[in-house]
């Protein structure tokens, strides 16, 4: 398992780059910790690529396209406690678009959460990484999702919670875009911005693709940040691969009173992999072995561009 | 007249009240006991709230709405909505009861049940308003007879058709206490009050409403005033002595009830307002095809949807009335000696 994985993932959980490191929360975004999540996007892009190669099915483009968002979120953004994931002061990360789970996995994985090695049963009978997420099996998932459009309806019942009890802590949704074809997500919208629920963020991995092909053929979206404000929500836009962009976006939405935000971050599908990215085919299929092959080592000269960037 | 001394000792020992001196049988809405019972769960823990979609009075939110505004949430005309959110607030500890018609919760938002509520194992509570014919003029779109088959079909479920207003309130009461996604299912129409404040109520133990050994009539919700009934006058006309089982419980079934009562009286009637097809009927006779082989006549709306009218007219129209129920134990009661 060890070789499989390769040295850096064996001590992604120990190193300098340990979980207390991380779960602070919105500190300065130095150059310096800003070169760690780059790398550390990078293996979250592997530890995606290698769990769905061990799987043999999932979703690999919307996985890929939002792993820098997702490693923001873990490594810089987030009040969380890996070694304590139901920790009840942690922020909230609601992933709807459950499809995505292997960016998740991976980003909790090389956060502290549980051993990278782990990500290698995604899938597989017995295993706590179920195809799409569960509430149940894996702590601090948040909720069960997979049927699309219901982790922004969810996220509105947290953050009022939150709002309620007098907790201060923060619910983020992730959402793919195409789930805005799904109603349940609209009423959502509506009841976030009746309850003024300024502790709830919105991101949308606007990558313009599902299963059937663009999202704007299939059924289109846009004006897509015109309709989030004809809804009262604060709205944002950013480049979903620019870590300092969208943790400066999100600092931006944190200074929000009395309204939600979203935060529409442009992806292109299968990031960081060369023959993936921008096509919608991989939306709902693994690599092979060769094609896996292939993905990393393009991974790990990306790493090695980003090392030798001083 | 009233006399709770000439009830038989199941009755009595139900405190049941004189369910047979109709001039005088008390007839309350069962959602009325929804009110008063979720009124006083939330005066005793404050993470009890109520969610609603646009139907506060009808679902009597009102007394709640009115006392603890803050434990009170509108949000409009959106059925899946309100169990998402609710999901969403019992996953950081609050206890959320979301009413609207059954029709529409669970009757739209059923996949939402399944993953959100089910699945993900929080601690929401739907009341189930207006369920059975029984609704009346609204017609077909609004009465929800198929809402107990889809319900107690998703695993971890509790399902409970109190019999009355007065059982309604103990069940919501006892449900705002017991950890675990629920559905509370109650109708429209005044109906009789058989139980007093007396009378006990645990979640998944059945009652004998009436003791007897000939035919077994278990029923649920506020056809068990009918089942009752029936039993009373076929006792007085043709010496058949029914028990009649008030099995509020649809889900988890009180199993040792059912089968003692099919071990006793060797044949037995479902009733429910509901289809006959998955409700609460259906699982009597999964339990007892497999433990007990039994005789089984059921009574329910059979494979038809409702239509406007008088509420009493639609439940002797769609073979729910006491003379049908007293004709279904004859048939039971014939193929026990066959």
């Amino acid at each position: 398992m060890a070789r499989f994985f390769g040295a850096r993932f064996m001590t992604a959980r120990e190193g300098p780059r340990g979980a207390t490191w991380y779960n602070a929360g919105m500190q300065t975004l130095t150059p310096q910790r800003l070169r760690e999540l780059d790398l550390k996007a990078t293996d979250v892009r592997e530890g995606i690529i290698r769990a769905l190669l061990a799987a043999g099915s999932g979703h690999s483009a919307g996985s890929l396209d939002m792993a820098d968002i997702f490693t923001a979120l873990y490594g810089h953004v987030m009040r969380n406690r890996p070694e304590e994931p139901s920790w009840p002061q942690r922020d909230r990360l609601l992933l709807s678009c459950g499809h995505i789970a292997p960016v998740r996995y991976s980003a909790m994985a090389n956060f502290g959460y549980f051993p990278v090695e782990e990500l290698l049963t995604l899938r597989k009978f017995g295993t706590r990484l179920q195809g799409h997420p569960e509430r149940v099996t894996l702590p601090s998932v948040e909720t069960t999702s997979g049927p699309l459009g219901e982790g922004l309806a969810q996220g509105v019942g947290m953050a009022q919670a939150a709002k309620m009890d007098g907790a201060d802590f923060r619910v983020y949704v992730v959402t793919s875009d195409a789930e805005h074809q799904c109603g349940l997500h609209w009423e959502a919208m509506m009841t976030a911005a009746k309850f003024k629920l300024d502790n709830l963020l919105c991101i949308i991995d606007r990558n313009f693709i599902q299963i059937d092909g663009s999202t704007e053929e299939i059924m289109p979206l846009e004006p897509l940040a015109d309709k989030y404000r004809a809804f009262n929500w604060e709205v944002f836009e950013c480049d979903g691969h620019d870590i300092a962009a969208f943790v400066a976006t999100v600092e931006r939405a944190h200074a929000v009173k009395g309204k939600p935000q979203v935060i529409i971050a442009k992806t292109i599908p299968g990031k960081g992999v060369s023959y993936m990215e921008g096509d919608y085919t991989w939306h709902g299929k693994p690599p092979n072995a060769e094609q896996a092959k292939t993905a990393l080592a393009e991974l790990a000269a990306t790493r090695e561009r980003i090392l030798a960037h001083v | 007249m009233s006399n709770t001394q000439t009830l038989d000792r199941a009755a009595q020992a139900m405190a049941l009240v004189d369910y047979r001196d109709t001039a005088n049988l008390k007839q309350l809405p069962t959602r009325n006991g929804f009110g008063e019972g979720l009124l006083e769960a939330a005066q005793a823990n404050r993470n009890v709230i109520g969610i609603c979609a646009d139907l506060s009075e009808s679902t009597r939110f009102e007394a709640l709405k009115k006392a603890l505004p803050e434990q009170y949430l509108e949000i409009g005309v959106a059925e899946q909505m309100l169990v998402a959110m609710a999901g969403g607030l019992a996953a950081v500890g609050k206890i959320p009861w979301i009413a609207s018609y059954a029709m529409f919760n669970p009757g739209r938002s059923w996949e939402q049940v399944r993953t959100i509520m089910a699945l993900n194992q929080t601690n929401v509570k739907i009341a189930g308003a207006h369920a059975g014919v029984s609704v009346g003029p609204d017609g077909a779109t609004h009465q929800a007879i198929e809402d107990i088959a889809i319900m107690r079909v998703i695993p971890h479920m509790f399902v409970v058709v109190p019999c009355d207003s007065v059982q309604t309130k103990k069940a919501t009461l006892a449900l705002s206490q017991t950890f675990g996604p629920t559905y509370l299912r109650f109708a429209r129409e005044k109906s009789a009050i058989v139980t007093s404040e007396a009378t006990p109520f645990e979640i998944g133990k059945a009652q004998v409403f009436r003791e007897g050994t000939d035919v077994a009539i278990v029923a649920c919700g506020i056809l068990v005033y009918n089942a009752l009934m029936a039993a009373d006058k076929l006792s007085r006309e043709r010496g058949i002595e029914c028990r009649v089982v008030n099995n509020h419980t649809v889900k988890p079934m009180d199993e040792a009830a059912i089968l003692d009562a099919a071990k006793t009286c060797g044949a037995v009637v479902t009733v429910e307002e509901h289809q006959i097809h998955g409700g609460m009927g259906s699982r009597v006779a999964e339990i007892l095809s497999a433990q007990h082989p039994t005789p089984i006549e059921f009574i329910g709306v059979n494979d038809r949807f409702g239509q406007s009218g008088d509420p009493v007219e639609l439940i002797e129209y769609y073979g729910m009335g006491s003379a049908a129920i007293e004709a279904a134990v004859l048939r039971a009661h014939a193929r026990k000696r066959a």
